[in-house]
């Protein structure tokens, strides 16, 4: 594949006075695992929610398979094939786990409002399917026992799966993960990295992740970028970055 | 009473299993032989829950699903009502109207939803609720087409010439209106649609994030339950027989909310039962009064009281609604005698507060 695949140039957000990202310029290829890292408030955060357009970059743009995706409506992101998860768990609590996937698939063709509701034969086809893909989810990710549990009744770990099952379920090309391993104990994150691995490697799906967790990014990702204050310090292996200088010195604050 | 799924499309199926069925078919059996049996008092009384019902199902598409808060519903009702008797007046053939009236008062929800989606939680609660007083306004101040304050007398309901004005033949017309809207809607809650709508209730940044157009589902949602509001109303119409734009006031909308409330946010049962229990409650109350001793009996308010009482009551005790009760008594008798006290026990749900961004 091209190195054009994902590309980010001279993006850089403000708010008021406070410059969350600077100047961020990225080139990501088709297939790669990327870890985003670095000190709370250094703009990591908020690279994803540039990407996923939740906030208009204030100056910069990203183009994603060639295409200019730097003002494209937030809804619809997902349909140039970009899913994500979130820092903080957003899961439809009041749904089931099942829901919440269906619910990931929603970007592709249910029928129109009134052939739903009259649940024609087209949308029964249509809905037969979404939950044929949506199974393999929940068979990659061992999701069956849960299948039918509301969201508000799962221990956190948990919720974590299900979260990253619902991007999965919009079978993305890329995935942008924000803390996937935040919260999980060392079993759960060593499961993790290896679904991480089956998702690039069987599903040939692109993965940006931003993690703190260096036993998960070594593990997974070939390569790392440091962020601080906004700026990226340095894009490299995972030993590399961490036998750099000005990363030792942005994480210990010289 | 475990049971596997074998088929993608078992999940969505509506009566899954022997007993649904049974169920169903005695409480429709119930349902087509109550007029045969009862007087004509309580065949109007029921036939009064049950257009009650249908504009619950109105309400709780867009707060119990969707997730917003509405005091403007009796708004619907009443364009409902006066759009149905004005053009019944004018000739219309009653089913025609009928459509028509949920149409215009669809339209309505949607001229208010577009802007009033703007805002949300106690904001949008405050804007609809404008909304209901302008409208029994307008109604009342409009009086070349309302006739104002004096009302309008609304003609008998037919179809083809053939009368539908008996209480037992409008009662059949209200059930059959109640479950065919109560089929559309189910049909509508496990599309995409209806995901979308609890999508945006729950999170709004996942349901962007996921291709869900929380604008435009919104003014659906707005749009949607305000049609069936204005179903309700044009039946009510005939019910009350004489309207006026007092009866479509503020206290119209509460006691909607209330039915809402009470029968379980997000879910079309909680919307018929909660209907079933806050309609049923004046008779209950003036059954009551008789009663009590004369003193206390006699007391002015007692029926606020006894509202606010059950309200107060479901929201200490039982958060989820009549619904949420039901679902757990089922889970007793279906694993009966081996019931666990862990699995009736309510788990607990934090809610998650309005979110602010």
């Amino acid at each position: 594949m091209s190195a054009t695949f994902f590309e980010l140039e001279h993006l850089s957000l403000s708010f008021g006075g406070v410059k969350a990202v600077r100047d961020v310029s990225l080139s990501i290829a088709a297939g790669e695992i990327l870890a985003v890292i670095g000190p709370n408030g250094a703009g990591k955060t908020s690279l994803l929610n540039l990407i996923t357009r939740v906030f208009d970059a204030s100056s910069g743009s990203m183009r994603f398979n060639g295409r200019d995706i730097s003002r494209l409506a937030r809804h619809d992101v997902v349909r140039q094939g970009i899913a994500r998860t979130f820092q903080n768990i957003e899961l439809f609590e009041g749904a089931t786990v099942l829901e919440n996937l269906l619910l990931g698939r929603h970007r592709a063709n249910h029928g129109s409002f009134f052939s739903q509701m009259f649940n024609l034969p087209s949308v029964q086809r249509a809905e037969a399917q979404t939950r044929e893909r949506v199974e393999n989810v929940v068979r990659l990710l061992d999701l069956a026992p849960h299948r039918h549990r509301p969201v508000a009744e799962l221990p956190y770990g948990v919720r974590k799966v299900v979260e990253l099952g619902r991007a999965l379920a919009a079978e993305p090309v890329l995935l942008l993960l924000d803390e996937p391993a935040s919260g999980l104990n060392p079993d759960e994150t060593r499961l993790l990295a290896y679904w991480l691995e089956d998702i690039q490697a069987e599903l040939g799906i692109t993965v940006i992740m931003v993690e703190h967790d260096m036993s998960l990014v070594a593990a997974v990702a070939k390569r790392v970028i440091v962020m601080d204050q906004g700026q990226v310090l340095t894009d490299g292996t995972p030993a590399q970055v961490q036998t750099d200088p000005r990363v030792i010195a942005a994480y210990l604050g010289t | 009473m475990a049971r596997y799924e074998t088929g993608f499309d078992q999940a969505r199926q509506l009566l899954r299993s022997r007993s649904d069925r049974v169920a169903y078919g005695l409480l429709a059996l119930t349902l087509v032989a109550a007029p045969w049996v009862l007087p004509n008092y309580y065949i109007g009384e029921a036939t009064f829950i049950l257009i009650m019902c249908v504009a619950s199902l109105g309400l709780m598409m867009l707060t119990g699903f969707t997730g917003q808060t509405s005091l403007g519903q009796s708004a619907f009702v009443g364009i409902g009502a006066y759009v149905h008797v004005v053009l019944l007046t004018n000739g219309m053939p009653f089913p025609v109207s009928l459509l028509l009236a949920a149409a215009g008062a669809g339209i309505a929800g949607l001229l208010v939803g577009m802007p009033a989606i703007r805002v949300s939680g106690l904001h949008l609660a405050m804007v609809t609720m404008a909304f209901a007083i302008v409208t029994e306004h307008v109604l009342g101040r409009w009086k070349s087409v309302t006739a104002g304050h004096s009302g309008l007398s609304v003609p008998d309901p037919a179809i083809f010439g053939f009368s539908l004005g008996g209480a037992r033949l409008f009662y059949f017309v209200c059930l059959v209106v109640l479950v065919l809207a109560l089929l559309l809607l189910v049909n509508l809650m496990r599309s995409a649609t209806g995901r979308a709508f609890i999508g945006i209730r729950d999170s709004e940044a996942a349901a962007q994030g996921l291709g869900i157009d929380v604008a435009r589902t919104k003014v659906i949602a707005f749009s949607l339950s305000a049609g069936i509001s204005g179903l309700a109303g044009a039946l009510l119409a005939h019910q009350m027989q004489h309207i006026t734009p007092e009866a479509f006031g503020l206290a119209l909308s509460l006691q909607l909310v209330l039915m809402v409330f009470i029968g379980g946010l997000g879910s079309l049962r909680g919307a018929i039962l909660g209907a079933v229990l806050i309609g049923l409650l004046p008779s209950f109350i003036s059954a009551l009064k008789d009663a009590l001793p004369a003193r206390v009996g006699a007391q002015f308010g007692l029926e606020l009281f006894v509202y606010g009482a059950v309200l107060t009551f479901f929201v200490l005790l039982e958060p989820g609604g009549l619904n949420a009760r039901w679902v757990r008594i089922r889970k007793v008798l279906g694993e009966f005698p081996w019931v666990r006290p862990s699995s009736i026990h309510r788990t607990k749900v934090y809610m998650k507060s309005e979110r602010y961004r």
